[in-house]
């Protein structure tokens, strides 16, 4: 029996697609060059065996995002996850949330901040630099932006330079961009 | 310099902001390649260019951005947009038969309030006749505009706050 998961958590859940993934012994020539299989790798999710529908965007979505996650030099990869997990609470997608949430505690050894996160959102006491992260994060993915020039200076005040800025920009819009597939083509479902 | 989102950010080549924009430069040549894959794809599919446009256009007012609007109205131009397609530009048009409907809620829903989202809203676009690839090509375009608007709508702060 499965059961849609609605609340935030940090234990992944299985997604479920509403679209049907692309089968991979059916799967045109630029289908496999997108989804990189090899004889060696034929283990893809079903949620990138969906976004092989359009294999034009899938191409570059790989790079794309491991560039903006794991990149070298500027805001480091924990910061980046809460870019990521903040816009995840915004477009309530349980699954992103809890991937990245729980790459945050596994990176930092430590759950306190996203347990605060999950339980008080943007409110959380978690230290001056994390909160401004985290609101900033959230007033980017509304729709409208909402992020103004307070919030930038308050990212500035709690110590963030130029490059670990845009690092964050680049990862809440990133999630924006990936609640918004993940979140709407499949659910998130426990077991 | 002459990247979409450095232009419509504003960004002027030579200033510290162009600086640090261009240690990133790996992450916004990727981010053209896929503007161009969402708007202007090879294998368009269900979704021709003049439509994919027009609803990017639509995400753009749904999103405040004048700018943006102003880009995709040149993409809606260069497609050479039936006046039909054209019509998804306008937030006030709701559609004019099932499957333009259909395409309009989602795309609306998607970009402005995802989080609504359920089985039941593909179950529609299905309904209405949307093959599969295009139920996936119309959120890829919605979401990646909705990331590159966030992206450029970020650096303007920054250009601002220099």
């Amino acid at each position: 029996m499965t059961q849609i998961v609605e609340e935030f958590t940090t234990v992944v859940p299985h997604w479920k697609p509403h679209v049907t993934p692309v089968d991979l012994d059916q799967a045109t020539p630029a289908q496999l060059e997108a989804l990189q299989v090899t004889p060696s790798n034929r283990k893809i999710s079903d949620y990138v065996l969906v976004l092989a529908h359009d294999v034009e965007t899938l191409k570059h979505r790989s790079p794309l995002f491991n560039a903006i996650m794991y990149n070298r030099g500027g805001m480091s990869r924990a910061e980046r996850e809460i870019g990521a997990v903040g816009a995840s609470i915004v477009n309530r997608c349980i699954y992103c949330a809890a991937v990245h949430a729980g790459r945050y505690n596994q990176l930092t050894k430590d759950e306190t901040a996203i347990a605060k996160i999950f339980a008080d959102g943007v409110d959380a006491d978690i230290g001056a630099r994390l909160s401004a992260i985290l609101r900033f994060a959230v007033k980017l993915s509304a729709c409208p932006p909402a992020a103004d020039a307070n919030d930038l200076a308050t990212l500035k005040d709690a110590g963030l330079n130029d490059e670990e800025i845009l690092d964050l920009i680049l990862s809440s819009s990133l999630f924006g961009w990936a609640n918004r597939l993940m979140h709407t083509l499949g659910e998130p479902v426990a077991e | 310099m002459n990247d979409i989102v450095f232009r419509l950010a504003g960004i002027d080549p030579g200033s510290h902001l162009a600086e640090v924009v261009a240690k990133r430069a790996d992450i916004f040549e990727l981010t053209e390649k896929t503007h161009d894959a969402a708007l202007t794809p090879a294998e368009p599919g269900g979704l021709s260019h003049g439509l994919r446009a027009a609803i990017a256009c639509r995400i753009a007012r749904l999103n405040g951005d004048q700018a943006f609007v102003d880009h995709f109205e040149g993409l809606l131009d260069g497609a050479r947009a039936s006046s039909d397609e054209r019509k998804l530009s306008d937030i006030g048009f709701k559609g004019s038969d099932d499957r333009s409907r259909s395409l309009i809620r989602h795309a609306d829903m998607v970009a402005a309030n995802p989080r609504a989202a359920t089985g039941a809203d593909i179950e529609a676009l299905r309904q209405a006749g949307v093959a599969e690839p295009d139920i996936v090509r119309l959120s890829e375009l919605v979401a990646f505009v909705s990331y590159q608007i966030r992206v450029v709508a970020g650096l303007r702060l920054m250009r601002h706050s220099a």
